[in-house]
């Protein structure tokens, strides 16, 4: 019992081309891991033997809808759950059809893992490109790949070996952190749970070894706290008002001073409230409510974060979009941009490029039609507080609706932002300190690169700099050093400039 | 920094507690006129609760809806009546009297038409009256296989049908809450939870439930190989004591209990599982045909 309520929980999502067998994986996962219960298989039995002439269908297990198992193809995606002493699983089976992209793309967006189906007959083939593509464009950055229907080529090691080495070369171009390969037959059991006898060169582990040791990388931001305003509770005849909320990312403790976007306005917080009593501390991914000390106008869309730490105050993005919508897009026509709490009108001002998903190479495009993947920019008609996708998930990625259809649109990821400049009414741009030691010169260097090519207006201070200026005879490490530090980011941060402080003295 | 990264991690029901009252107020805040369907069962007494912490420490920002055939167990109507009193929530019932008159049960007419009266029509009937644009669900995805496909907020037409082929990408969690007059959304807050989890999460949370989860003797009646309860004098002959207790509950003439002796949270938690059934076996209504929850769902049921 106790098990259950602290055992981790990995989202995965399938990826690959039709009939790469990825609903039989699932399937023989859940089969064989004793997730099915027995009138649920008795049924899948039955219906196996008289509609598919075969002793089980496993894919019978996850395509759940008539019309999946009429045409035998999966079409939206379907969640499946399954635990293991040492984990608990989601699993978004996800289509393997062309027309079917978005709700692959669907499946995706919360997965920290892709399960990359390969067909050992077929080799790789554009739908494997395409989703790998969509998994690494959705930030996910841990890649299993199983080569299926090793049984359908003998066992043969050489296929698997070319396929490894093909999909390397292609994947190079994708921004993963690990890739896996693992030969498997999911029909016949091959590597899926049990060691195959069938394959003795193959010395890696089983996938369910796998996926149940697997240290999934990064994903979670808990540096900067981010925490857009979802609903303020107030009202009934008492003093409570709260801002309620999830946390983006980052961390919160009682008494911390915070600024609230877009009035700029500062206060610390009094309370973190939850039903089961105040928290002194709170962190990404928790629903809380925030009570500030001062009265200040706060709305649904707001965000509030911390004074030395804020997101970009923008309307004018460089974005990754997946078009999916039967409609294409149309250039000037105003959208509405859901980000975090806050929606806005909005308009594709142009397509820079479009991605094709075959070789990841950019070609020219007008616009993007139905399943189609580009960079583009987009102006917005009110500002909103963004990051970049890549360092935080929440913040940096949105949903295009189309107003006259309802329709969602497509799904956005911030690659880059112009800054609403302070002059312009908003009193707060992004501006933040981040602080290496001395000996981490090197990470600090390339921060400072990678933030001035996002765009982000921001300065690189060093001890040789402080030295030669602000601290001229002053002993790094003394108390009065790191004062004249704090002194300058602060002036510096008020004014919108990030500061990249990499110094002896620093003090976290 | 790994030491840290370890006090900010979330359990599996914590990360899903907080998943849930996410999507709550998001509905909250982005529809005019939400309700809550509570059908009195142990998922419906998890998304109360996940209502009251969501809230606290207001009020529940929206009403509660029962909608009831009139065949519901005893206990359910005691229950229901006395915890949304004890937790100031706004309880509607709605129910389709006309088909009530007239005498509809699962007897006379059948289990499929039966639902589709007191159940679907009452249900698309008491969300039309009330003019509601959006109404929670308490459904799981590891239920039942048509419901492994539902969005979070799925989308229903003016009829308040549901077209499985045609649901709208659901990327991160931004949900989209775009609908026009007479369209609704419904919302399954509870869509990632399994059934363990559900239960574990009320032991932890001492949650009350109905107490016909609990096992103890009961006069009940076999049929189809499904125990059912007999609340009348009816087939006097055939009733017979047995130690046994609810995994779900529907309608008490559709509704099987199992034998079981776990009289108490604990007891349940170690009984799921071993469990090597579905709980919904013992639902009459899941088993009339083929796909027969996909199609009660295209129609409007839940």
């Amino acid at each position: 019992m106790e098990q259950n309520q602290n055992i981790d929980l990995l989202r995965f999502a399938t990826a690959g081309s039709v009939d790469d067998g990825k609903s039989t994986l699932i399937g023989r996962l859940l089969y064989d891991s004793k997730s099915i219960f027995e009138d649920q298989l008795n049924l899948i039995k039955t219906f196996s033997k008289t509609h598919r002439n075969q002793e089980i269908d496993y894919s019978l297990v996850t395509d759940g809808l008539k019309s999946e198992r009429e045409q035998g193809i999966t079409i939206d995606v379907a969640y499946r759950f399954y635990s293991t002493p040492k984990r608990r699983f989601i699993i978004a089976d996800t289509p393997g059809h062309e027309q079917y992209t978005r709700n692959m793309a669907t499946g995706a967006s919360n997965a920290s893992l892709a399960l990359i189906l390969i067909d050992a007959r077929n080799g790789i083939v554009t739908q494997t490109k395409r989703h790998s593509f969509i998994s690494s464009l959705l930030g996910i950055r841990d890649f299993v790949v199983a080569v299926n229907k090793m049984d359908l080529v003998d066992y043969s090691e050489e296929v698997f070996d070319s396929i490894v080495k093909e999909y390397n070369e292609f994947a190079d171009k994708l921004s993963e952190e690990s890739i896996y390969f693992i030969p498997i037959s999911a029909l016949k059991g091959d590597n899926v749970i049990e060691r195959s006898e069938n394959m003795p060169w193959y010395k890696g582990s089983t996938l369910l070894d796998y996926l149940e040791n697997v240290n999934v990388s990064g994903g979670r931001n808990l540096t900067d706290f981010r925490f857009p305003v979802q609903y303020v509770n107030w009202g009934g005849g008492d003093d409570f008002r709260g801002y309620c909320g999830t946390i983006s990312s980052g961390v919160i403790h009682k008494g911390d001073e915070v600024r609230v976007l877009p009035s700029g306005k500062t206060s610390q917080i009094s309370r973190i409230v939850t039903y089961d009593g105040d928290l002194d501390y709170a962190f990404a991914p928790m629903a809380i409510t925030l009570c500030l000390e001062d009265d200040i106008d706060i709305s649904r869309g707001d965000v509030i974060a911390k004074s030395d730490d804020l997101p970009a105050i923008t309307g004018s993005l460089e974005a990754n979009i997946v078009w999916m919508d039967s409609d294409s897009m149309k250039i000037g026509k105003d959208y509405l941009i859901k980000h975090t709490t806050k929606t806005v009108k909005g308009s594709f001002t142009e397509v820079l490029h479009e991605f094709d998903p075959d070789d990841i190479t950019e070609k020219s495009s007008e616009f993007l039609s139905l399943n189609e993947i580009g960079k583009v920019n987009l102006e917005l008609k009110s500002p909103i507080f963004a990051d970049i996708y890549s360092e935080n998930k929440i913040t940096g990625s949105f949903i295009v609706i189309d107003p006259h259809t309802n329709q969602t649109a497509a799904a956005g990821m911030i690659t880059k932002y112009r800054q609403v400049s302070p002059a312009k009414g908003c009193e707060s741009v992004k501006a933040r300190v981040i602080r290496y030691s001395g000996d981490k010169k090197e990470d600090a260097q390339a921060n400072y690169d990678r933030l001035s090519m996002q765009g982000t207006h921001c300065i690189y201070v060093d001890d040789e700099l402080l030295q030669e200026t602000l601290c001229r005879g002053v002993p790094v490490g003394s108390e009065e050093y790191s004062q004249a530090i704090d002194g300058l980011c602060e002036i510096v941060t008020r004014s919108g400039v990030s500061v990249v402080l990499c110094s002896e003295s620093v003090r976290s | 920094m790994a030491a840290a990264e370890e006090s900010y991690r979330l359990s599996n029901l914590k990360t899903l507690e907080a998943e849930s009252i996410g999507i709550m107020r998001e509905v909250a805040a982005e529809f005019e006129n939400p309700v809550m369907l509570y059908s009195v069962g142990k998922d419906s007494s998890v998304m109360a609760h996940l209502a009251i912490k969501a809230f606290y420490p207001k009020k529940v920002p929206f009403p509660l809806l029962h909608i009831d055939t009139g065949f519901k167990f005893p206990e359910m109507y005691e229950f229901r009546d006395s915890y949304t009193k004890k937790h100031n929530l706004d309880l509607k019932v709605h129910r389709n009297e006309e088909a009530i008159a007239r005498g509809i049960n699962p007897l006379s007419v059948g289990t499929v038409k039966c639902c589709a009266e007191l159940k679907t029509k009452a249900l698309l009937d008491g969300l039309n009256e009330g003019g509601y644009d959006a109404a929670f669900g308490g459904a799981r995805r590891d239920e039942e296989k048509s419901r492994a496909k539902e969005r979070i907020f799925s989308f229903r037409d003016k009829h308040g049908q549901w077209n499985p082929k045609d649901q709208k990408p659901e990327l991160w969690n931004l949900f989209n809450s775009k609908i026009d007059p007479g369209e609704s959304i419904r919302v399954f807050p509870l869509s990632n939870w399994t059934e363990l989890d559900i239960w574990t999460y009320i032991y932890h949370e001492n949650i009350e439930i109905v107490p016909l989860y609990f096992a103890k003797k009961r006069k009940v009646i076999e049929k189809h190989g499904q125990l059912i309860p007999v609340y009348t004098d009816e087939h006097k002959e055939e009733v017979k004591e047995v130690m046994c207790r609810f995994r779900t509950l529907g309608c008490h003439y559709c509704t099987g209990a199992v034998r079981s002796d776990a009289d108490t949270l604990p007891k349940i938690i170690e009984e799921m599982m071993v469990a090597r059934h579905s709980e919904r076996i013992t639902r009459v209504i899941d088993h009339d045909q083929d796909s027969s929850m996909e199609q009660k769902k295209k129609e409007g049921y839940f």
